[in-house]
């Protein structure tokens, strides 16, 4: 079962947003718990990725692929800096 | 397109002439692939519950379930990330024996999931002998990280609306869409016409 | 070209496969001759992007085994049901081009900081560590550093004699063998575990920085254990590959 963490995205987010993501401090809008994206709790595979905060298990981003176009969900995020 | 690499095939063979459908590649693998931490539930503790608008119609226990006539099941499942796997076999309840018991109206239900995952299928598609609830693979009992001790099975769909881990079904009179159905996979997702996302 | 990251939008660009190097039964080095290369990070990564002609695609991470300023070379562990690796180390040859993106990762890096490294490895979590260790080394940098790496057996040690060479510059290596041991072996044996990491670690009042790497099991195991110690979880980076 493939668990992994917030660096097997980086490559993706850096894509995505121009910039270097697994330092990127995300906070759980769930139980408020800030953390860097390579520490989340990665699965992959299922149709998308979810990333999910380590300390709740609330999911924080969704991401999929959409023939050749990325889609990032981060509405379990209240803030990412 | 990226550009071809030398060689290269993946763990894929050829699929037979028509029994793949459009996009899909046969493996052996039985991969494993979720949304979410595995949840061990013991039987037990399991129940199965068939609701609407919030209010349990009927539950099942996993004692009463397995009095329930079994079947053994055959059958091909392609999942949306293109692999299919052919001849899988399960033991397994037809749901409709379980909402035969049940007096509704309802068009569409949403299955719920221990973990938090749903997904949403026509009613349509879960009587006529299309679906069951699944408790054994290959007879053995169904292993966590497959879904158990209970999943849905519903081959004719992408697999996705196999919901591992589910724990009931929400009767509702239009359809809404579960956990991938919101990120933008397709609402009903019949792979022969090759339904992965919305809009397909 | 050292030391100077070119702010380049990263994106799929095609390298060639240079030298092609056996480290053990089930392990490869492969150098990649990718043009424009910005340079890497000690411990930064790239995705490594493989097509069929049908256009069917498959994606996988490695770790960077070559220091910052040297030319960009992986390595890759063969899985044996694996999709991606067995292409990797069976089939491809000096002159094939591959898709990848990188480098990729900010947080499981080393830049040189003085404050003492602990790096932990299970399996091929030992190639960024390693990347790291050569940056050190290159640099003659006066960190203290440990190395615990743990493997199957003596034949599945990855850089064997460049690790043990580190010793000479002030890097302690040791490992310990989960599976089989050879004759007469006065390491350690079996999985790492609280006693082990009590013993190696350095004291946590000295700051250290921890790195651990390899499947997601062993990273938890380990970082838990650190985090145990003493060790601030900010200063336990981890890293999981794939794996039980």
């Amino acid at each position: 079962m493939p668990v992994l963490d917030g660096n097997v995205l980086g490559g993706l987010l850096h894509e995505v947003f121009g910039t270097e993501m697994t330092t990127a401090v995300g906070t759980c809008a769930s139980c408020g718990s800030s953390r860097e994206v390579a520490e989340f709790v990665v699965y992959l595979g299922g149709p998308g990725v979810v990333a999910r905060c380590r300390d709740c298990t609330a999911l924080l981003m969704v991401i999929t692929k959409r023939r050749t176009m990325n889609c990032v969900d981060l509405t379990g995020l209240s803030a990412l800096s | 397109m990226s550009p071809v690499t030398r060689g290269f095939h993946g763990k894929r063979r050829e699929a037979e002439g028509g029994r793949v459908p459009p996009g899909q590649y046969v493996t052996e693998d039985f991969p494993v692939l979720s949304a979410g931490p595995t949840p061990h539930t013991k039987e037990e503790d399991w129940t199965f519950s068939v609701r609407r608008g919030g209010k349990e119609q009927k539950s099942w226990t996993w004692t009463e379930l397995q009095k329930l006539p079994v079947e053994q099941v055959t059958a091909d499942i392609h999942c949306v990330t293109r692999w299919s796997k052919l001849d899988t076999r399960w033991q397994a309840v037809s749901i409709e024996t379980l909402l035969e018991q049940v007096r509704t109206d309802a068009k569409y239900v949403l299955a719920f999931c221990d973990g938090g995952y749903t997904t949403n299928l026509p009613v349509a598609d879960v009587t006529g002998g299309q679906a069951w609830l699944a408790f054994g693979y290959d007879g053995k009992p169904l292993a966590p990280e497959h879904g158990g001790p209970v999943r849905l099975l519903v081959p004719h769909l992408y697999f996705w609306k196999s919901a591992k881990w589910v724990r009931g079904l929400d009767l509702l009179d239009s359809d809404e869409p579960g956990f991938w159905e919101t990120y933008g996979y397709h609402m009903y997702g019949d792979p022969w016409q090759e339904q992965r996302y919305a809009g397909d | 070209m050292a030391g100077t990251a070119l702010r380049r939008r990263l994106t799929w660009q095609v390298g060639t496969v240079g030298k092609v190097i056996t480290e053990t039964a089930t392990a490869k080095t492969i150098e990649l001759d990718v043009p424009d290369w910005a340079g890497h990070r000690a411990g930064q990564h790239l995705d490594v992007r493989l097509t069929a002609e049908d256009g069917y695609s498959a994606e996988r991470s490695y770790s960077i085994a070559s220091a910052p300023g040297e030319p960009v070379v992986i390595t890759v562990q063969r899985l044996e049901d694996g999709e991606v690796s067995p292409y990797l180390t069976d089939e491809l040859r000096p002159g094939d081009e591959l898709e990848l993106r990188g480098p990729v990762g900010g947080y499981f890096v080393w830049d040189g900081e003085p404050e003492p490294m602990l790096l932990l490895a299970g399996g091929s979590g030992v190639v960024p560590l390693r990347s790291m260790l050569r940056h050190r080394s290159q640099t003659r940098s006066a960190t203290p550093a440990r190395l615990l790496y743990s493997a199957k057996s003596l034949p599945d040690v990855i850089y064997r004699a460049e690790l043990d060479g580190y010793g000479d510059a002030g890097a302690e290596v040791s490992y310990t063998l989960t599976k089989r041991q050879p004759p007469g072996w006065t390491g350690h044996v079996g999985r790492v575990d609280q006693a082990l990491l009590d013993q190696l670690a350095w004291p946590a009042e000295r700051r250290p920085i921890a790195f651990v790497c390899g499947p997601t099991s062993f990273v938890e195991a380990v970082a838990q254990g650190l985090v145990m110690l003493g060790y601030p979880p900010s200063r336990v980076k981890t890293e999981r590959f794939g794996g039980k």
